[in-house]
């Protein structure tokens, strides 16, 4: 019973931030929505069982990649003024893509409503049995997906490297 | 010229790996720094324990009486002329009858003030008297929240009376008393 | 159900009261230990021997004028230090401060929670500490002030790479992130010593990582006085102001707690079960045992603040990514090679 609020209280808190993050003008407070959506969606992760999962999602995407957001947008400054005019057509195009994609959506998940979710294993969230799945049953596409950070590492630094002339 | 033969010679050669470690320097700044924690503080706790100070030392001013308790200051302005700071005044005033106990001499200091924030405790002002009425002692100058506090008057420079006089006998050594036989070597030149 | 939730609720409070108590005599310490290396005597007035200072610091900062700076960004710049102070005080769950108490039968763990995923949640907490040194440092609109913030962050990131690394290697030698296994795995006897032994390298990573993640010197860049006038707190005043130093040295307290447990067999310590000691005796001496380990690291922590100068902030990057990091990977390849070797030859 008590899940079933907590639930609702997260997926409200999850909902609302995703939205904040769109609507609010301040690049900063954006960023920051999008943490406490993190925050919320790491907290689901926990109600499914999924201990790691959600530890993994608070390290990596709230405690990493989105302090170097953060940092980014700290240093560019941003702010009201200085954001560039949009026309009224690309504010018209927007609309009516983002419309599309939302219509999309509400399509999809309408179809899914009599799809009943196989239940695995409960516990497949928990740090053993996630390593074992994923270093006997997945391990080639596991490596495979280490093999793109590289070639993102290799990327950033060929980037980041000052030019030989 | 060399004075000590602690200097040393400054190489830019690289360090060695053992060096680029930095752990044994830093292991071995930690042992400095441990070897300290257990030496005795040198600090004094000051209002609890005072440092002894020198015999000489030039601190707050006091106007000297007599042996009869009569101020010796006539107010001559000799003192203000040698002070460099320009820190005291005074204004003059002719004794009335029946004043003798009081002040020594005919003419006497009815206003003496001293600044202690412009007083840079020279000394000069006791040279250049020559009726040893003003001295400096060994008194520090407490602080003060105002700057009027620190315009110390007869109120504060005079000496009590009886058993409150200010012993200023650490000043007149030898040397002192031999060099104010001769006023003209102080403020003549 | 009621009996386990007043039990649980004691053991938070009382550990968070540990927490605050240790990291106001931290000051204390701190200010003792920093005139004794300097040969003076440090703080003697408030109370004998000064003992009651850090109550008259915590008077003084709530006392003080509280300002919040008319061009600043007034909720963020709240929500710095309380997030500061939060994360502070949370890791302080997943570690074993004692094993269990047995009071009418009943047997009562002295660990707020025991989660499985312990060591990462750690990391998790970590991780988001460094907001509230951000959001402060940006909220302040001070260039000082997002300086300090930036290097913080910047730091932070680099460092937790190099730490994360090092307790991987101690995770593979272990087999588990559970604070509560890993602690119990270092019991004495059986030639089960700790972990320091097996893993220095790992130890050293992780203690300097450490040092860096609580920005201590001489990892302070970010708030470094003579640089930065106070670095992210520069336009904090009165109990903010108070609460960024406070989650420092609860952070420090907290380290050093990680440190004693991860490393230093947390509550055991030598020829524990060999006394023939009753049981709820061990418990209490282990607490005992951890304080006096954690009180060693905490003093360890001021120990070299007071010895080794600032790094320049090109030489702490160098530190992080060229020496650490590959480090600390080699440290990992090669427990696994000896685990492996174990494995295939029974030794």
């Amino acid at each position: 019973m008590m899940i079933k609020y907590i639930f609702y209280f997260l997926a409200f808190v999850s909902v609302f931030s995703a939205l904040m993050v769109v609507v609010s003008k301040n690049p900063v407070h954006c960023v920051l929505y999008l943490i406490m959506c993190f925050f919320s969606i790491a907290g689901h992760y926990i109600l499914l069982n999924a201990q790691f999962l959600a530890a993994v999602h608070v390290i990596v995407y709230a405690g990493a990649i989105m302090v170097l957001f953060l940092f980014v947008i700290m240093l560019l400054n941003l702010n009201t003024q200085s954001e560039p005019h949009k026309s009224t057509w690309l504010k018209f195009a927007a609309a009516i893509t983002s419309g599309l994609l939302l219509v999309i959506l509400v399509g999809t998940l309408k179809g899914s409503e009599t799809m009943v979710m196989p239940l695995g294993n409960p516990n497949a969230g928990l740090i053993k049995n996630l390593g074992i799945t994923l270093f006997k049953d997945f391990l080639l596409p596991f490596e495979v997906s280490s093999i793109l950070f590289l070639v993102a590492m290799v990327g950033a630094v060929m980037l980041g490297k000052k030019e030989i002339k | 010229m060399q004075l000590t033969n602690r200097s040393k010679v400054v190489s830019k050669k690289e360090m060695t790996f053992a060096e680029k470690l930095y752990f044994p320097a830093i292991l071995g700044g930690m042992g400095i720094t441990l070897k300290h924690f257990f030496k005795k503080p040198v600090t004094v706790s000051y209002p609890e324990v005072k440092r002894d100070i020198a015999g000489v030392f030039r601190g707050q001013h006091t106007l000297k009486r007599d042996e009869k308790g009569a101020e010796r200051c006539t107010a001559c302005g000799l003192c203000a002329v040698a002070c460099p700071a320009e820190a005291i005044t005074m204004t003059a005033a002719e004794r009335k009858k029946g004043e003798e106990s009081l002040y020594r001499e005919e003419k006497y200091a009815a206003v003496y003030e001293i600044n202690m924030l412009r007083c840079i405790f020279c000394g000069l002002c006791e040279e250049a008297c020559p009726k040893e009425a003003i001295f400096l002692t060994d008194r520090i100058v407490p602080s003060n929240f105002e700057r009027d506090g620190f315009i110390y008057g007869k109120d504060k420079l005079v000496e009590g009376m009886n058993e409150n006089r200010v012993d200023v006998t650490k000043r007149q050594t030898e040397e002192v008393n031999e060099f104010k036989k001769d006023k003209h070597y102080a403020h003549n030149k | 159900m009621i009996s386990f939730l007043i039990y649980k609720t004691i053991l938070v409070i009382v550990i968070f009261a540990v927490s605050l108590v240790v990291a106001m005599y931290s000051t204390y310490g701190e200010r003792k230990i920093a005139a004794f290396m300097q040969d003076r005597i440090g703080p003697n007035r408030a109370g004998p021997f000064g003992i009651l200072q850090p109550l008259a610091d915590g008077v003084k900062m709530f006392m003080k004028e509280e300002i919040i700076p008319d061009v600043s960004n007034k909720a963020l710049f709240i929500l710095g230090p309380c997030i500061a102070m939060l994360t502070a005080c949370m890791t302080g769950v997943v570690i074993p401060w004692g094993a269990a108490i047995t009071i009418g039968g009943e047997k009562y763990s002295l660990q707020i929670t025991d989660i499985n995923i312990g060591v990462l949640y750690m990391f998790g907490v970590l991780s988001i500490g460094v907001y509230g040194v951000m959001i402060g440092g940006w909220a302040s609109n001070n260039k000082f002030s997002l300086l300090g913030a930036i290097r913080a962050s910047s730091q932070m990131i680099s460092y937790e790479v190099a730490m994360g690394l090092s307790i991987i290697a101690l995770v593979m030698m272990t087999g588990t992130i559970s604070l509560k296994e890993i602690t119990e795995q270092q019991a004495g006897g059986n030639w089960n010593m700790w972990n320091v032994v097996y893993q220095p390298v790992g130890f050293l990573i992780f203690l300097i990582c450490a040092f860096a993640e609580t920005n201590r010197t001489p990892f302070d860049l970010p708030e470094c006085e003579t640089e930065l006038v106070g670095g992210y707190h520069t336009e904090y005043s009165s109990m903010k102001l108070g609460f960024y130093l406070f989650a420092e040295y609860i952070n420090m307290f907290i380290s050093s707690a990680v440190i004693a447990t991860l490393y230093f067999g947390g509550y055991n310590f030598p020829f524990m079960h060999d006394l023939g000691l009753s049981e709820n005796l061990i418990t209490i001496l282990g607490v005992v045992a951890l304080f006096a380990k954690i009180f060693f690291f905490i003093f360890l922590y001021m120990w070299v603040r007071w010895t080794v100068p600032r790094f320049r902030y090109d030489q702490l990057m160098n530190l992080g990514w060229k020496i650490l990091i590959p480090l600390s990977i080699g440290n990992i390849m090669l427990t696994g090679l000896i685990t492996l070797l174990r494995q295939k030859y029974y030794f």
